[in-house]
Order: structure tokens, then C-alpha cells, then sequence
């Protein structure tokens, strides 16, 4: 069907503020009118305080719109078709600022395709990775991932390309790639985005890994609290059978690779990689003691690739425009993009997708414009609920993996959360214990006692009472937790922790930090 | 709100033989018996443990261990409210206290006099439009206090 077309988001944000609203609306406003309209469901492009952001198809390239009600429809869809101004016409949506200072690599086509189209995928460059995979060995597919710098966008930071020459060298009857998809930290979309704006993208990444290693069947775990993108990857892996690109022979080639997606049930600790193989294998998603690594003995006792969503998802890229195309972005060993999500008390809230090396207040300040309240910003947490919270006089710190570090915090699945001077920093170290407690695993000790000891503790500094004895426990407390637990929940909450008690001492009832010795 | 049938062995029977073949087919039979009947009722542990060749306790300790699985029905309506720190940092910890007042019930509970179960959430993804809530499977965001009241409204129809 021709007519005009028009692009509204399906993305789960857009339609949890009424973008399914304004497609119907679209629909019958163009229905009276007796217009022909062809309405795509696309993903989000990541301005998110826009949504929903309507964009029409034109002569001179598509057009935006928004914010969207449905009430505007009729009026939107006049200016459409008429080439009219409209208050919320924001013309074209790669000239917007915040989109067009992008570096847009692992999300070059989310917002833009139908995601659920295999052959929009390919009209937008989607499979030359693949293509080209397929002209090499597995050994030269392997080093294009380790040269190009890529490292696990989950959190973790750990080479790409060295998990999969482990799981490649490893010999066995049969081998898995897992993709996690159980982006459970706050402030994080980043790979929900993908999965329901450009899901080939994440089937293609995941088969060109498993033809790297070795692999022929796939996983993709995601959390049950996105049924928008379970739907969408669901509608994407059918239509990758029905073209011929999963299942015995992949494009035609002799290899195979089957892809499922299990959906978890609501536990935050499955986003650890061995909890999610427990939880995958239908047991509860404890955490196992490594080694042995995935690597060697992941799923079903099998040497297993897991990978982030974010980091299959930039494989294609890396495979189609080679490595040294990737590595050229970045700084220090952080090469490449990073897909950095802005959440929060904040302005422009949204997907940010630039080279390592942006500082913080770059992100917060210029590209985040501050607070949504108009307040002053006091503290924002990068990388989730296990993230360290950095006030303003830190916000010189570079987006690098090793930069954070040294500041004593990560930068996880690249979130970050804006608070402004209202927020109570002594609550907030007590929401981190308290979470670690509510979704800790159980199986070590620091973690599981540690976590409801620290609610305690903090509780009591809190009431004033024998406070300085008390911050020393908890400061104890954390160390513990820190280097005595199996994996990031216990180990990682004593960044909040810790954070909140260094750089906001007068929420704990302590005389405030001299600014200067900052 | 997806309409749940009553608790029946022969059809969870054949729901559980369905998927009982399918690697790791725990998880996935658990959320296919609380899609039919809206909760796993014990008798179903028992049938499952029986097809996997497994113990009922461990089948029961998958149950307890997911905070999706529900042991018993939920109420005529569920509002997830998410109360992790990207919409604490939007104003969440007063809506939450809000939907306590109005259903007179705290989280984990279903009103009695609407048949609301208020249920934490911790992060639905919707980070960028927070506040966020999922109100019977459906996500709602930028949320504040005249929408979240308007929600409740409806769910007193």
C-alpha cells in the first residue's frame, strides 16, 4: 500500500506515554479524510523526552513531530500533508543536537527501520557483517572482534574477542552462544531499545559468533519485564527463519545456527551470567563459583559465549567496516562507541551513543541540559543500582572503563541517573543495601548476610547512634562484601555504599567535606 | 487484564507434556501454567517434578525463588509500580506512598475493596520517562499524582 507514511514508535517508552494512542488516532484522523497512510511501528531514535516523536516520510527526508497526543493527530496530520508548520515540528530528526552529535554505530538504524521487516534490515545495510563472515575463516573472524577492541558492554569490561577464542579452541559435541538480555540496572535501555527498534541486528551479531566458535544453537535470556521486545524479537527470529538466515543453513552457507528466546521471571541476580545459564537451565538462578569459566563449562556443561546484547549487537559493524574502523574510536583501552543511557532527574532524557573519552559533565550538563526539576544537580549514579553515586566535583572524569575505575566506580551497562538537591543520599546508601538484600541469591555469605547487616548499620547511623563506631562498621562491612562475595551484586553494592558515605558524609549526620579539598 | 481459567490437572497436564522435552523446560512450563491459570497451584508442582523426573522441592524452590511465580491468584488487577533509583530520583517514593493510601493496602497485598495487588517493580526499562508502572500488562510512564489516580480509578470500575 503507497500513501503517506508515517513512523510511529513502538518502543515500549513511546508507548508507556501514549504512542499507541496516536497511531490509532493517525489512522482515523486519516480515515475521515480519506487519505491512504502507511503507518510503521519503529523503533525509538532516543530522544525520549519527544516521544512520541511521529516522523513522516517526505521528499525532503523524513520529518519529526513531537511530543505527540493523540488530540494532535488530525492537526499533525494536516501539516503533513500539506507541508503546513505545526508547533511541534522539529524537522528533520538527524539535525537535532542531541542526535546529531551522536556517533551512532551499534544504533546506525535503531528508530529508522520497521524491526520487524528482514528486508528493511537489508535495504539499511543490515547482513554485510554476515556476508563478510562468511568469506572468512573462524580464526579471522575471531581476531577482527579481538582487534577491534571490543569488550563486553554488560559491565564487565572483559575482551570480546578473548571469550570467543576460549570457546573456540574448546572441543566439544556441541557449543552455545547466550545472549544476556536481562538488563535489570536502573537507568539502563539500552538493550531493550535495540531488541524492539533493530532486533536483526542482535541475530545477526549472535550468528556471526556462533559460526566464529563453533556454535549452532543460540540463546537470548530476557527479562520478563519486557514483553514489547520478547514480542519483537520473537516476530525478527521468525522472520530470519522464513528468509533462510537461522536454521540448518544459515544465507545458504553449511552452517547451522537455531535461535530461541527464554524469557526469566523477575530475578535481578539472573543478569549475572552463571545465574542466567542456571535460570536458562530451568533451576534457580544461583550464582556458581568460577572457574570453571562459561567458556569451558557454561550452559548445559557446555563451552558457552555469553555476551552482552549491546556487545553482539556491534559485531556487524565491526565485521562489515573491519576493526580497525571500530578501534579508531575511543581512548585509552576503551575503544570504540559506547551507548550511554540518561535517566533520571534530567532534561533531555535518552540514548546517547558517543566514543569513550565524553566526560560526565559533558553528558550531564551539555547533552543532558540538567535537571528536568530546574534544581541543582547534587549526585548522579553511573551503572546501575551496583554503580558508585559521584557528585559534581567529579564530574571532570572521562567515560572510560579504566578512568572510572580509578574513581572508584564503573561505568556497568553505561546508565546513568541524575538526582537533583533534594535526594537523600543516607536513603539512597540504605536502598543499595536493602536491594542486594531483597535479590541476593543466597549462596554467599557476604551477600546474603552482609546485605541485610548493611540496612541495619546504616540505619542505626542514620538514628545517631554511636555513629562513628558504626560508619567504621560499615566501612568494614563493605570491604567485606566487596572481596569476599561470588559475584557483582554483593560485591559491587558497596560502590553506592561507599560512595554515598565519601562524597555526602552530611546526609549520614557528618560535618559536610570541605569543597576545597576536592 | 488476560482472562486466567480455574485451576485443572488435565489441562496443566497437557501444558507440562508440551514443553517437558524442551532443554531447561522449567522456566518455560512455569510461565505457560501462570499465563493459563494466573498462578502455579501446588498440585501443579507435583505433576511437573513427575514429568521432569526431578523432586518437588526443587520444583518448589524455582517457584519461590522467581518474584514473577504467584502461589496464589492475583487480584482483579495488578499495578506494578517501580520503585528502583532512576524513578525514585522522578518523585516515585510518593506515588508509591500514594497507591498504599488509596488501595489502603501495602505492597505484596490486593485491596480489598478494588482487587488491586500492588507489586514492586524494580526497573521496567522506561528509565528515560520515569516514573513508571505497569498496570495490568500494561506500561504506563511519566507518571504523577493525577495519573496515577486516574489508574486507580479505572481499576474501581
Amino acid at each position: 500500500m503507497s500513501g503517506l507514511r508515517i513512523y510511529v514508535p513502538g518502543d515500549a517508552a513511546a508507548v508507556a506515554v501514549g504512542a499507541d494512542e496516536v497511531a490509532l488516532a493517525i489512522e482515523a484522523a486519516a480515515g475521515r479524510r480519506k487519505m491512504a497512510v502507511e503507518i510503521v511501528r519503529n523503533g525509538s531514535r532516543g530522544l525520549h523526552w519527544l516521544e512520541p516523536m511521529v516522523e513522516v516520510a517526505t521528499a525532503e527526508g523524513r520529518i519529526a513531530y513531537g511530543p505527540v497526543e493523540a488530540a494532535d493527530a488530525e492537526a499533525v496530520l494536516e501539516a503533513a500533508a500539506h507541508g503546513g508548520d505545526h508547533p511541534l515540528r522539529l524537522g528533520r530528526p538527524e539535525e537535532i543536537p542531541f542526535l546529531k552529535k551522536q556517533t551512532r554505530l551499534t544504533f546506525a538504524r535503531c528508530g529508522i527501520v520497521d524491526p520487524r521487516s528482514l528486508e528493511d534490515y537489508r535495504a539499511h545495510g543490515g547482513y554485510r557483517g554476515l556476508e563478510k563472515a562468511l568469506t572468512l575463516d573462524r580464526t579471522a573472524i575471531v581476531d577482527e572482534v579481538t582487534q577491534s577492541g571490543l569488550r563486553g558492554r554488560g559491565g564487565a569490561g572483559f575482551p570480546t574477542g578473548i571469550k570467543w577464542k576460549t570457546v573456540a579452541d574448546a572441543a566439544a559435541d556441541q557449543k552455545y552462544i547466550v545472549c544476556n538480555a536481562d538488563e535489570g540496572d536502573s537507568g539502563t535501555f539500552a538493550d531493550r531499545m535495540i531488541m524492539e527498534g533493530d532486533p536483526f541486528v542482535l541475530i545477526e551479531g549472535m550468528t556471526i559468533a556462533g559460526i566464529a566458535v563453533g556454535a549452532t544453537q543460540g540463546y537470548i535470556y530476557v527479562r520478563s519485564e519486557y514483553p514489547h521486545a520478547i514480542a519483537v524479537l520473537r516476530d525478527a527470529i521468525a522472520a530470519a527463519y522464513r528468509g533462510g538466515m537461522l536454521g540448518k543453513r544459515v544465507a545458504g552457507s553449511p552452517h547451522a545456527f537455531e535461535l530461541e528466546v527464554r524469557v526469566g521471571a523477575g530475578a535481578y541476580v539472573c543478569g549475572e551470567e552463571t545465574a542466567l545459564l542456571d535460570s536458562i537451565e530451568g533451576k534457580r538462578g544461583m550464582v556458581r563459583a568460577k572457574p570453571p569459566l562459561p567458556a569451558h563449562k557454561g550452559l548445559f556443561g557446555k563451552p558457552t559465549v555469553i555476551n552482552n546484547v549491546l556487545s553482539l549487537a556491534t559485531v556487524p559493524i565491526i565485521l562489515e567496516r573491519g576493526a580497525a574502523f571500530y578501534k579508531d574510536f575511543g581512548m585509552g583501552r576503551s575503544r570504540g562507541t559506547m551507548p550511554i543511557q540518561l535517566a533520571g532527574n534530567i532534561k533531555y532524557p535518552g540514548l546517547y551513543e558517543v566514543a569513550f573519552g565524553v566526560t560526565l559533565g559533558e553528558l550531564v550538563e551539555e547533552v543532558g541540559g540538567g535537571t528536568a526539576s530546574g534544581r541543582p544537580v547534587r549526585a548522579v549514579q553511573v551503572g546501575g543500582p551496583l554503580g558508585a553515586y559521584f557528585p559534581r566535583s567529579l564530574f571532570d572524569v572521562p567515560f572510560d572503563y579504566e578512568a572510572f575505575a580509578k574513581a572508584d566506580g564503573l561505568i556497568g551497562h553505561g546508565g546513568i541517573v541524575v538526582f537533583d538537591d533534594t535526594v537523600d543520599m543516607a536513603k539512597q546508601a540504605r536502598f543499595a543495601m536493602e536491594f542486594c538484600a531483597v535479590e541476593s541469591c543466597g549462596k554467599c555469605t557476604p551477600c546474603r548476610v552482609g546485605s541485610t547487616r548493611g540496612v541495619e548499620v546504616i540505619d542505626r547511623i542514620i538514628g545517631n547512634e554511636n555513629r562513628a563506631a558504626n560508619t567504621a562498621l560499615l566501612e568494614d562491612l563493605c570491604h567485606t562484601m566487596k572481596f569476599g562475595s561470588l559475584c557483582a551484586l554483593g560485591g559491587f553494592t558497596p560502590y553506592p555504599v561507599m560512595s554515598a558515605l565519601t562524597h555526602f558524609p552530611e546526609d549520614f549526620g557528618a560535618p559536610p567535606r570541605l569543597q576545597a579539598a576536592e | 487484564m488476560p482472562a486466567h481459567v480455574p485451576w485443572d490437572a488435565e489441562t496443566a497436564r497437557a501444558i507440562i507434556a508440551d514443553r517437558a522435552g524442551v532443554p531447561g523446560a522449567l522456566l518455560p512450563i512455569l510461565h505457560a501454567l501462570q499465563e493459563e491459570f494466573g498462578y502455579i497451584h501446588r498440585e501443579a508442582e507435583l505433576l511437573i517434578a513427575n514429568a521432569l523426573n526431578i523432586s518437588r522441592a526443587e520444583v518448589h524452590g524455582v517457584v519461590t525463588f522467581y518474584h514473577d511465580f504467584r502461589q496464589q491468584p492475583a487480584g482483579r488487577h495488578v499495578l506494578k509500580l517501580c520503585r528502583a533509583e532512576s524513578c525514585q530520583a522522578r518523585g516515585s517514593d510518593a506515588l508509591a506512598a500514594q497507591a498504599e493510601a488509596r488501595l489502603r493496602v501495602e505492597f505484596g497485598h490486593t485491596a480489598a475493596e478494588n482487587g488491586v495487588t500492588l507489586e514492586p517493580v524494580y526497573c521496567l526499562g522506561l528509565c528515560s520517562v520515569s516514573p513508571a508502572a505497569m498496570f495490568d500488562g500494561k506500561v504506563v510512564a511519566r507518571l504523577d499524582e493525577r495519573k496515577l489516580d486516574k489508574l486507580l480509578t479505572e481499576a474501581d470500575r
